[in-house]
């Protein structure tokens, strides 16, 4: 264990590293100007010159990255150039939206989805399992943003019950706050849920076709509880699996559903800040992203390591 | 997100349809204002973005003079001013008894500070242009501020009513962009980022106060959300309402008033005259006679807003409608393409991301096409086009809105994206500049615009409208937009 944990942790720092370096390259060979976009069409040279000199952007590329990353690794994420505040206080502003949002999300998705995965498959070619599945098709279909739109037509504009955008803040009070991300929780959850509930069935109906179901069955117990019992737990690896990479397009996914419902979260900054060239916000924020995607997936690997011993022996799976 | 916009947009039709009919929720002591561009920061002294002044303008921040819903210049912090004879020498008569919001007094000295800051040498202040003409600005005594110009300039109290020119404090100039500090009738509260400005009204205003005590901006980027956020009553207004397609919805609701006004915005299809075969003037002419421009109001902005011929919008003092000179003739385009040898000829058009340049292309390039164009379409973003097009010269055309009121100067400019070069047009707009009497001035603004006309330099298609939606018991919003900015200051509710 401590060896697959060892390699595991290298893995993560030496990726970690990689994406620093291949989001500063790519702000940095974008075209546009960032002083020219605050600027705008009627400035002179010289205020253009002034101004990138203030932000630093006079300094030689090399020294740039090394300015940059240096203060990341002590805590330092840089200043917005367009917002003039920290970049680390826009970050914790607008985490305070979006985590909850995909925690949200995630455990709304996990909650629909595995029930009604492990029902289909119970029911595997009858009428239940063929409308569950049908409606997770359309599910999968559907693009999150359209089903949050549908959601606000619903909710909001005719029934009148929550929201149709924007957030309060958490200063408005818990139950506030949650009002205004029931609705794009909801719209993130569904799409995912209909993939999780999919992938949930298929797993498990292989493993009910498995020696040990048979053997359980035989010794006398239950259809339901060999089901629940035995099934279930070891089918739940490619759905976990399923999960780490629901959770990065769940970050993703909030630049979308954080645009149709106005939210002030991390995936509108980082929209924002690409469209007006705020480099140092989008270098910091998507390294930050990466890392977060790096260490669910980490996280996704030990579990794979709890839920099957064999693999942290380093035994073939 | 390109094509989750379009397809928002799409469903604004199908979400306007089942808009709720319930009465709006109603709070009294505040106004909710709704903008689709959240500003970058607050200090319209330190950038250019439109949405900074949409915020501050009249509300926080005042200048010395200032702009009316009408487009005039009226007084500011200065009550009254005089010009000398020779147009050099501006006398500003400041008003006593102003204060910033953290209490520091307004006198000359902050004059002499705001425009001496704005000329420094490492001064950001996106519009320095503004300011060139002044030579020196002097404090006889604390209450009157006497600018000197090194050369005359009609347009200079025009100039210092911009956002750009607003007074500020030397306590407070650097801390602007986040916690602006000014003399107008609300002070800043807060900024959540990314969702919304609180403002309240300051107690220690020098003139009337506001009849509403709170403003509340709301930032909402999505057409279809800022639908749903006025249907649904989140917000009282929306000035600049982006859903043009949405607003037969407004107009059925007697909970809503829509209030189509003027801008100072003109839509063009801008050509780079130094590349051929946009160098010869009948290929440019061409393109004129090629665009239907009424098609493409109605297409573009569902059939509000004005063709126009020439560099100026019925809303700009000194219009001369030229929009009849070249009208919508595909056998004269041809033919004029013919004569300068560019029959079939091709065309790149680049396209930043608004609504206007986006739908706007898809029409041109259909009607020029129909001429025997070869176009190709080039969607870019703003930073993009800032560079490449605007900054680097590398486009044959670009639609672009031109929203700067009375900025005919940028035709006369030695180097600007146009790459224009017309003497006559400079010689003119010296001219122009050292008017002093207002007659001349009009006269030779409309003698700017016929050169414009003739030569188009850019296909000049149509004035950007001003849609408003509000709540029908608001009053005392802009209808016009005679520059960028959501002065709520006389905003009340009807009893």
């Amino acid at each position: 264990m401590p060896r697959y944990f060892l390699g595991r942790t290298i893995a993560l720092v030496l990726t970690a590293f990689a994406a620093s370096l291949v989001v500063f390259v790519a702000m940095a060979v974008l075209p546009g100007d960032p002083a020219a976009i605050i600027l705008g069409t009627g400035a002179r040279p010289d205020t253009l010159a002034a101004l990138r000199a203030e932000m630093g952007l006079d300094q030689p590329v090399v020294w740039r990255y090394l300015d940059w990353i240096g203060g990341f690794l002590v805590g330092d994420l840089g200043t917005s150039y367009t917002y003039s505040v920290p970049v680390a206080d826009l970050v914790a502003q607008r985490a305070a939206v979006s985590l909850p949002l995909a925690v949200l999300a995630l455990v709304l998705s996990t909650l629909i989805a595995i029930p009604v995965g492990v029902y289909a498959a119970s029911r595997r070619g009858r009428a239940g399992d063929l409308a569950t599945m049908g409606v997770a098709q359309v599910g999968v279909a559907v693009p999150n943003f359209w089903l949050g739109l549908m959601l606000v037509v619903l909710f909001s504009l005719t029934l009148g019950w929550l929201p149709a955008s924007g957030f309060p803040g958490w200063e408005a009070g818990l139950l506030a706050g949650l009002e205004a991300l029931v609705l794009p929780a909801f719209a993130l959850a569904l799409p995912q849920a209909a993939i999780l509930a999919r992938v949930t069935r298929s797993s498990v109906i292989e493993t009910l076709g498995e020696d040990f179901i048979r053997t359980a069955r035989a010794k006398g117990l239950s259809g339901e509880a060999a089901l629940w019992r035995h099934a279930v737990p070891n089918a739940l690896i490619p759905v976990v699996t399923i999960m780490g990479l629901q959770f990065s397009f769940l970050l993703a996914g909030t630049i979308i559903i954080e645009n149709v419902f106005t939210l002030p979260g991390l995936g509108r900054l980082v929209f924002q800040a690409i469209a007006q060239r705020d480099l140092v916000t989008v270098q910091s924020l998507v390294t930050l992203l990466a890392v977060s995607v790096i260490v669910v997936n980490f996280v996704v690997d030990l579990a794979y390591a709890a839920l099957d011993p064999r693999l942290s022996r380093g035994g073939a799976r | 997100m390109r094509s989750s916009h379009l397809n928002t947009l799409a469903l604004a039709a199908s979400l306007l349809a089942l808009g709720a009919a319930g009465a709006l929720a109603q709070d009294r002591d505040t106004l909710r204002l709704g903008m689709q561009l959240e500003p970058p920061m607050l200090d319209p002294t330190a950038g250019a973005a439109a949405a900074i002044r949409e915020v501050t303008y009249a509300n926080i921040f005042e200048g010395l003079v200032q702009i009316a819903g009408d487009g005039s210049v009226v007084p500011a912090l200065a009550e009254s001013w005089e010009v000398s004879d020779d147009g050099l020498v501006y006398t500003f008569d400041l008003r006593e008894g102003a204060t910033f919001h953290d209490g520091t007094p307004f006198d000359c000295s902050i004059v002499q500070f705001s425009y001496e800051r704005a000329l420094a040498p490492d001064s950001t202040n996106a519009q320095k242009g503004l300011f060139e003409p002044i030579a020196s600005t002097e404090c006889p005594d604390p209450y009157t501020a006497v600018v000197t110009l090194s050369q005359p300039s009609s347009r200079f109290l025009f100039n210092m009513a911009w956002g750009d020119a607003v007074m500020v404090a030397p306590g407070s100039a650097e801390t602007n962009k986040t916690n602006p500090v000014g003399t107008g009738p609300y002070r800043f509260a807060r900024w959540v980022q990314g969702d919304r400005v609180e403002m309240t009204r300051y107690a220690d205003y020098w003139g009337d106060a506001p009849a509403i005590e709170n403003l509340v901006i709301r930032f909402i980027s999505d057409p279809s959300a800022a639908t749903a956020a006025m249907l649904a009553g989140d917000l009282d207004a929306f000035p600049n309402f982006p859903a043009p397609e949405a607003l037969p919805q407004f107009e059925n609701d007697d909970r809503f008033t829509v209030a189509v006004g003027a801008t100072e915005g003109e839509v063009l299809l801008s050509l780079n005259n130094a590349r051929a075969p946009l160098d010869d003037v009948r290929v440019r002419r061409a393109l004129a006679h090629a665009i239907d421009k009424e098609a493409m109001v109605e297409a573009v902005q569902n059939g509000l807003g004005t063709p126009i011929g020439s560099f100026s919008t019925p809303a700009s003092p000194g219009y001369v409608d030229f929009s009849d000179a070249y009208p919508f003739d595909p056998e004269r385009a041809r033919a004029l393409l013919e004569e300068a040898g560019a029959a079939g000829a091709s065309l790149t058009i680049h396209l930043p991301p608004p609504a206007y340049a986006r739908r706007g292309g898809e029409v041109a390039a259909a009607y020029l096409q129909q001429v025997g164009l070869d176009v190709e379409l080039v969607p870019i973003e703003w930073a993009q086009w800032l560079e490449q097009v605007f900054r680097g010269y590398e486009f044959d055309a670009t639609i672009v809105a031109h929203t700067e009121p009375r900025d005919l100067d940028i035709f006369a400019r030695d180097e600007y994206y146009f790459n224009y070069g017309s003497e006559a047009y400079r010689e003119a707009y010296r001219r122009y500049l050292a008017a002093t009497d207002q007659e001349e001035q009009a006269e030779i603004a409309g003698e700017l615009q016929r050169i414009l006309s003739e030569d188009q330099p850019a296909v000049f298609l149509y004035a950007l409208p001003k849609i408003g939606v509000w709540r029908a018991d608001l009053e005392g919003l802009w209808t016009n937009q005679p520059i960028p900015a959501n002065d709520a200051t006389e905003a009340r509710w009807a009893q």
